[in-house]
């Protein structure tokens, strides 16, 4: 037999290595985020849970311009509550928030400059065909060297996985831009700061904001992936369900996610289509 | 000082366009090229000028290469080799800072398919190059509103483009490129995607708009008829090559080789020739007081002709006089030209079109005197030179 490529270990002894090194920073890093994190859940637990369900309801409502949606997170949201997960949900929507927000402050900035520029293109894509593809357990493993065991570890393995999208299609929509009237700024002397920010971006947004609607939805799901590594939440629920083996509270706490999941959805893309 | 000077340029696309240029110096065609190398021929070796104030239109068939060379005249393509000057101004060799000022100065550009934000508004699509400029919003809005005016399109300032028709979608292109009050329209088949009827009335309203701006415009078309409506010269585009430059008249009376002859043969020609282009040169002619009736007799049978216009002292037509009354005259011993002369002559100006003139000589007993600027007689037209004129194309020169 021929002897297997140690390529396991050599990437272990590189991880190993970063985490020898470097693993200090992102400790303290994950200490400040944590902190903000648990101060960001308790001010939303803060409100009782009617008053932020019917302001939740109605914020989608005026954002959807929907009644039906209105009426369905105000359901949705009372059912949740009802059946004992209100805490876990905030917290779900908590870690969804400030992870979608990372990955598009990173993503849609990266997607415009891969738009602008051939060479970063070319490293950019490859990239995020293996952060795609890779099995998204995978990303946990070394988040917990990195930023222990917690929610911090769960929001950094989420935004590698929700990413992509908004990369993905922000370098879409402006690349999309129709060539004629790309010509036409030119011809008008704009400089290329100017033709991004006047013509690219808002001709880009409804593509921009699909792209924000996907990573909101991969976020979701890679929640429950990530209470594995302790990021709790409704997550947590369905986790700690399957190590029970309690059926019933899993498909409670399933349900919580698929609610919490068509409300964000809904929203995003009734915004998305009054852009277009 | 020519106001946009094109020399020798060269447009090849292609990732090595060296060699084929070198081919193309050498003769080959643009067909040999591209078997060769691989490389397109855009513009091969073109040469002309625009004076300020005038109107020339680039015609050719698609693939001829004339929306490839206006767009090297603002360097929205580079140039393979070749220069061009505006107002004596190297624009190839300009820094891309600089070449941004000119555009937004001297270049007002015309799209064929409008080239619109879908985002912006009519009046936001207007002000757009003045927004680049860096001017104030209430003087931009301002100036575009006035553009808009310009082009018949106030009260639609807040729809959007897509609420217009395409004639209106391009009075706002043509807005667009006015608000920056530029020297120079480049206009790229602009009237192209519009109905025929519509398109008509867009071509008398730049005709019209000219009259009051004075711009310099190059306008790209392949439209015959357009190019002669529109332009005061034609460059005559094929295969990336200038055919021929001309008037209109010069094109169509004479072509430069059989392309440009295949191309204008359809033209109704009576409405492209004038007066001044069928006339025949009034050579000889009687003077009253100076001539008698023996001497006008004389120059008739000379020239070959039955009647001669008679000028009076100020050299301006007086009338005619026939070579029957003439004869008349000294049967019955002579007198004064004056007593003879006929007075209810038609006289035409230089620029009178043909078809005019087919009405006016259909029933008419002598000649049309062709009238200058002065009021002096430049020229006389009869039945035949004019039919001449209309069949053999040129005769008259």
């Amino acid at each position: 037999m021929i002897n297997s490529i140690p390529l396991g270990d050599a990437i272990e002894a590189i991880i190993n290595f970063l985490v020898d090194h470097f693993s200090f920073l992102t400790r303290a890093f994950s200490a400040t985020t944590d902190t903000l994190l648990s101060l960001l859940e308790h001010a939303l637990l803060a409100l009782p849970p009617w008053l932020f369900i019917a302001l939740a309801a109605l914020l989608v409502w005026r954002l959807s311009r929907n009644r039906g949606l209105g009426v369905f997170a105000l359901a949705g949201l009372g059912l949740i509550w009802n059946l004992g997960l209100w805490s876990a949900t905030v917290s779900t929507i908590a870690l969804v928030c400030i992870a979608t927000l990372v990955a598009i402050s990173i993503g849609i900035p990266l997607g415009i400059l891969s738009a602008m520029n051939r060479t970063i293109y070319r490293i950019v894509f490859p990239i995020l065909d293996v952060m795609q593809t890779m099995p998204a357990f995978v990303y946990l493993i070394p988040a917990i060297p990195f930023f222990g065991l917690g929610k911090v570890a769960a929001i950094f393995s989420t935004v590698v996985f929700a990413m992509p999208p908004a990369i993905r299609l922000t370098c879409l929509g402006i690349r999309q831009t129709p060539p004629e009237l790309v010509e036409c700024a030119e011809a008008f002397g704009s400089n290329r700061w100017q033709r991004l920010v006047k013509l690219e971006l808002p001709l880009a947004a409804p593509t921009i904001l699909a792209g924000v609607n996907q990573t909101v939805m991969l976020a979701l799901s890679m929640v429950v992936i990530a209470a594995m590594i302790g990021a709790k939440g409704l997550g947590g629920e369905v986790w700690k369900a399957i190590q029970r083996l309690q059926m019933g509270r899993g498909f409670e706490a399933g349900i919580g996610i698929v609610i919490v999941a068509i409300i964000l959805d809904r929203v995003l893309q009734k915004i998305g289509a009054r852009k277009r | 000082m020519a106001k946009i000077e094109v020399e020798n340029l060269y447009k090849i696309f292609g990732p090595h366009p060296a060699k084929a240029l070198r081919l193309l110096r050498e003769g080959r065609t643009k067909r040999e090229i591209m078997e060769a190398t691989g490389h397109g021929v855009g513009v091969n070796d073109a040469s002309f000028s625009v004076e300020e104030g005038e109107i020339v239109v680039v015609m050719g068939l698609s693939g001829s290469g004339k929306s490839t060379l206006v767009r090297c005249i603002n360097r929205l393509i580079e140039p393979t080799s070749g220069t061009v000057r505006i107002d004596g101004t190297d624009v190839t060799a300009l820094a891309p800072d600089e070449l941004r000022r000119l555009r937004l100065a001297k270049l007002g550009m015309v799209f064929q398919n409008f080239a619109l934000f879908p985002h912006r508004t009519v009046v936001q699509n207007t002000e757009y190059g003045l927004e680049i400029q860096g001017v104030d919003p209430s003087a931009r809005r301002a100036k575009a509103m006035e553009a808009l005016e310009l082009v018949g399109l106030k009260g639609w300032e807040d729809s959007h483009p897509k609420q217009l028709s395409g004639g209106m979608q391009q009075r706002v292109g043509l807005a667009r490129a006015l608000a920056l009050d530029p020297d120079i329209l480049l206009m790229d088949e602009a009237f192209s995607a519009l109905d025929p009827l519509i398109r008509r009335d867009m071509q008398d309203e730049l005709i019209n708009l000219q009259e009051q701006m004075q711009k310099t415009i190059l306008f790209i078309s392949h439209d015959l008829d357009e190019a002669l409506k529109l332009g005061q010269r034609i460059v005559l585009m094929k295969d990336g090559a200038i055919v021929q430059v001309g008037t209109p008249e010069e094109i169509l009376t004479s072509p430069a080789d059989d392309y440009v002859a295949r191309f204008v043969e359809d033209v109704d020609i009576t409405k492209v020739l004038t007066a001044e282009s069928v006339m025949k040169k009034a050579e000889t002619v009687a003077y009253l007081g100076t001539d008698g009736p023996k001497a006008a007799m004389r120059k008739m049978r000379t020239s070959g002709i039955s009647s001669i216009f008679a000028l009076d002292k100020t050299h301006h037509v007086a009338g005619i006089v026939t070579a029957d009354d003439c004869a008349a005259l000294i049967e019955a011993g002579g007198g004064e030209l004056a007593s003879i002369l006929r007075t209810d002559i038609t006289t035409v100006t230089l620029d009178t079109p043909a078809t005019e003139l087919i009405a006016l000589i259909h029933d008419l007993p002598y000649p049309l005197a062709v009238i200058g600027g002065t009021g002096k007689l430049q020229g006389v037209i009869v039945r035949g030179t004019l039919l001449g004129a209309i069949a053999g194309r040129g005769l008259a020169q």
